[in-house]
């Protein structure tokens, strides 16, 4: 019998893979990658504790979570054609449209 | 015909909005054609609303017209209404009257200039506040009318107000008049916190019951009032607007002095006659400033040469005559000589006007002379005006102006000291207005030679008027012929209802006095014929006995030719000092504290902005690391600290 | 053999995971990141959660990153893979901040310090139901209202995604 502790550390890790993906690559689609990541990452969180404390909430959670990252991805990925195709970059670096 | 007093008014705020909006759309003509149009319907309807009101029987003539209930908040409750009784019939006839006659002659007169329709709507304008003034039912719409009135002034005053004294005229005449206003409308509003009420007719009935006689409130009210009275009607010490208002077109200063503005002082008084029998001290207030006034200025007008200043200190010093007057409780008088005032005020100012006309604008009397040929119907009708306002009998002056010395020395609040003071002022009036006469028109011709050939009488829609309005002078004081001289005082009867609301016999008709009246008059005549004779001395006889003089009274003749240098007094004592507070509010308090403060706190925020906005890099990452320390941050308190 | 397998999963989810996050080739990175949702699709298997099992594969394994790789080859990406990570102190702070969070994190599951009261849904009445089932019946049931919501967000997206991507008609 697997404990619940070693999915939780499981989804910690992932988890914070994603983050340090998010905080160090300057490529927008990779950040978008590491940020799906991070949502798996909580998933099996969510999972796992419907597991182990006997509810199917978090089982119903994870399906909410994929939908609305489903559409996130729809959404965000067009927000970085739109983007490619103004600057022809996908360069967080050389994004910086929000400066004084 | 008596419900549509409203129409009154209401036909010049027409031509104000035509003239107003069109003016300039529409042909030269045409504007003409509306401004004197819209006053003589106005006229049209104050007659016809005069006639129903003769119709009724004397105790019933009140009428009060509801237009729309224009204020009701709390206890305040004010209506667009008007009151037409006889008092404000008569004053509805003659601003109407004689603002169409001016109206009339304006055609004429300004018919070459640039801003021909302002002018007119600008007109339109003061002849619609003075009848919403002399038709309001409640101290509210009356305000307003009398603030309007201060307005049109200002704007007509400062008509060319390319011209930097034409300008200044109108400021000042605005400065001073808002001077009286402040206290006017502080007795507006102690009269509604003692009333509760702000109708004229509430207030009035109540008045009796509410204030004892000679209590402080009452003169108190009446004091406040009488300062508005002193700003609009020019009496000292605010009359020192008017003799600069001649700035303004001839007309302008015409329709001032007639019809409209000054007259509003004394229509004030005799209005809130009821509070004022409640203050005698007022009263006797009234009657001194106002004959102190008529000496005063009569006396500046000795010497002036500016035959529009001339005219406008005559002005003041009738108006001061009228307030005598309605100081002595002797109302009924005061308006008739307010009326019999209209026509041959305007009259003289008119024929001023047409002189100007024929000399290319020049006022300097001294550079004038012998016109009589040249303009002979200017001549006659202004002759005729001089007549009258100098009290010559069997004209209308001559009947007003008695009447009022006659109260000054009988009536209910009359002193023979009143009356002293208005025999000199009669004779100096009498002086003053021929030597005008004579200087202009008769002796040697000083006119600029360059000017000689270009002397011509004015068109006859100029001339209409000064001979309608001559017409007036001569049987306007037909109306009220004394019972002494064999009259009925008919204008005394028919206003007589109005003036005995407040208290019940106003006034005893002082008989048993016949010789003594007509002794009065007799010397009252004798002092103007003397007037005439001395300026007849003066200057058709002898014209260099001025000069020696002059040069004999050297002192004196330089304090009259300064105006007693009322003006720089006002100057050095009230607006000088009030100009350096001013300044030092200015650049010590407002530049130092209130804008250094103000700017201050911009300061702030744009220094810490400065350092603030270094935070905003645009880098997503950046925002990315904040977000994740904030993370960090929160996790770990929620793990170990809670 | 549960805890085998578990390890196993657990090894290539964190090591695909890891390669997603090092790779500069981004189509490399998003076969990874399928891989990384493979092995997750197994764990959730183990616990048990089959419908999410399935979802996972079809969903996000099959669509969703089908959707990345279409995006990825649409761009012309070849230039930006030179310079794949950012300047020093971002990769520094971002790393030392991440292990941190994982510390914290690390710390709070290990310790066990959670608990909870179990609900009706024990694994083994879920079984006799069947997964799905107990799924769907709660869907159109206790969360029939947010389950109608995600339509909306979903169809929101759609317009949202069209109006984004489509070019300028000028």
């Amino acid at each position: 019998m697997v404990p619940l502790s070693a999915y939780l550390i499981l989804s910690a890790f992932l988890f914070a893979t994603g983050v340090v993906g998010v905080a160090t690559r300057r490529n927008v689609l990779i950040i978008f990658m590491s940020i799906e990541l991070m949502l798996n990452a909580v998933n099996l969180a969510f999972v796992a504790f419907s597991r182990f404390l006997h509810s199917m909430d978090g089982q119903i959670i994870v399906l909410f979570v994929m939908t609305v990252a489903a559409a996130e991805v729809a959404v965000g990925l067009a927000i970085i054609i739109a983007l490619f195709r103004n600057k022809e970059t996908v360069d967080v670096a050389e994004i910086n449209l929000m400066k004084w | 015909m008596i419900d549509y007093v409203w129409l009154v008014p209401a036909f010049p705020l027409i031509g104000v909005l035509i003239n107003g909006f069109f003016g300039r759309r529409i042909r030269r003509a045409a504007v003409g054609w509306v401004a004197c149009g819209v006053m003589g319907l106005s006229f049209l309807v104050s007659s016809l609303v005069f006639w129903d009101l003769l119709q009724l029987p004397p105790d019933k003539r009140v009428f009060k017209g509801v237009v729309f209930t224009w204020i009701a908040s709390g206890d305040l409750r004010a209506e667009a209404g008007f009151l037409l009784d006889p008092l404000s019939a008569v004053m509805i006839l003659v601003v109407s009257g004689v603002g169409f006659l001016i109206h009339v002659y304006s055609v004429g007169y300004m018919g070459e200039d640039r801003d021909y329709p302002r002018y007119f709507t600008h007109l339109n304008l003061f002849a619609f506040s003075m009848l919403l003034l002399v038709l309001a039912s409640n101290y509210l719409l009356f305000f307003v009318g009398w603030e309007l009135v201060g307005l049109c002034s200002y704007l007509l005053i400062g008509f060319w107000f390319e011209r930097k004294t034409a300008a200044d005229a109108g400021k000042k005449a605005f400065v001073v008049n808002r001077i009286g206003d402040f206290g006017f409308a502080l007795g507006i509003m102690l009269i509604f916190v003692t009333f509760g009420s702000l109708d004229f007719q509430e207030v009035f009935r109540m008045a009796p019951e509410k204030l004892q006689v000679g209590s402080a409130l009452a003169t108190a009210i009446t004091l406040l009032l009488f300062t508005g009275a002193m700003g609009k009607s020019a009496q000292i010490p605010l009359y020192v607007w008017l003799p600069d208002a001649m700035e303004g077109p001839t007309p302008v200063s015409a329709l001032i002095h007639a019809a409209t503005m000054v007259t509003a002082g004394v229509y004030m008084v005799a209005r809130n006659h009821v509070l004022y029998e409640l203050a005698p001290f007022s009263l006797a207030l009234v009657a001194a400033v106002g004959m102190a006034t008529a000496f005063f200025t009569a006396s500046i007008a000795l010497v002036q040469n500016d035959i529009k200043r001339i005219m406008a200190y005559s002005t003041i010093s009738q108006l001061g005559y009228m307030f005598t007057g309605a100081g002595v409780g002797a109302y009924a008088a005061g308006i008739f000589h307010l009326m019999t005032h209209a026509f041959f005020k305007a009259l003289l100012f008119l024929a001023a006007g047409s002189v100007m006309h024929a000399l290319a604008n020049e006022t300097d009397i001294r550079r004038m002379g012998a016109l009589k040929e040249h303009i002979p119907i200017t001549f006659w009708t202004m002759a005729i005006a001089t007549a009258a306002i100098a009290g010559i009998p069997g004209l209308s002056g001559f009947f007003s102006k008695d009447e009022i010395l006659w109260q000054a020395y009988s009536g209910r609040h009359g002193h023979y000291l009143l009356w002293l003071l208005g025999v000199a002022t009669a004779a100096l009036t009498a002086f003053y207005m021929f030597r005008v006469l004579f200087l202009t028109f008769l002796g040697e011709s000083r006119v600029d030679p360059h000017l000689r050939h270009h002397i011509h009488e004015s068109p006859p829609i100029m001339t209409v008027p000064l001979m309608i309005l001559a017409f007036l002078s001569i049987v306007g004081g037909y109306l009220g012929v004394p019972e002494v001289l064999g009259g009925a005082n008919r204008f005394q009867e028919f206003l007589a209802p109005v003036f005995e609301v407040g208290h019940a016999k106003a006034i005893p008709s002082p008989h048993g006095a016949v010789g003594l009246e007509l002794g009065l008059m007799g010397v009252s005549v004798a002092a103007a014929l003397v007037g005439i004779g001395v300026a007849y001395r003066f200057y058709i006889q002898d014209p260099s006995l001025p000069h020696r003089l002059a040069e004999r009274f050297q002192r004196a003749y330089t304090a009259l030719l300064n105006k007693y240098y009322v003006d720089e007094i006002y100057e050095t004592l009230i607006v000088n000092p009030f100009k350096r507070g001013s300044v030092f509010l200015w650049e010590g308090f407002d530049v130092k504290v209130v804008d250094g403060s103000v700017n201050g706190v911009a300061y702030l925020v744009e220094w810490g902005g400065s350092l603030l906005r270094k935070v905003q890099t645009g880098y997503v990452f950046n925002y990315v690391l904040a977000i994740l320390a904030g993370a960090v941050a929160i996790v770990g308190y929620m793990a170990f600290w809670r | 053999m549960e805890l085998g397998l578990f390890i196993v999963l657990a090894l290539v989810a964190m090591a695909s995971a890891i390669a997603v996050i090092i790779q500069r080739n981004p189509v490399y990175s998003a076969l990874y990141l399928i891989l990384t949702f493979l092995s997750l699709a197994g764990l959730y298997l183990q616990l048990q959660a089959q419908f999410i099992a399935a979802i996972q594969v079809i969903v996000y394994a099959g669509a969703i990153m089908v959707l990345f790789l279409f995006v990825i080859m649409l761009l012309d990406l070849r230039k930006e893979e030179q310079r794949a990570v950012k300047g020093g102190y971002q990769l520094l702070i971002g790393l030392l901040l991440a292990a941190i969070l994982l510390g914290e994190l690390g710390l709070v599951f290990g310790g066990g310090v959670l608990k909870g009261v179990p609900g009706e849904f024990s694994p083994e009445k879920v079984s006799a139901l069947g997964n799905t089932q107990v799924v769907g019946r709660l869907l159109f049931t206790d969360f029939l209202l947010p389950f109608e919501l995600t339509s909306v967000i979903l169809l929101v997206a759609i317009v949202g995604a069209i109006v984004l991507a489509k070019r300028r008609l000028d």
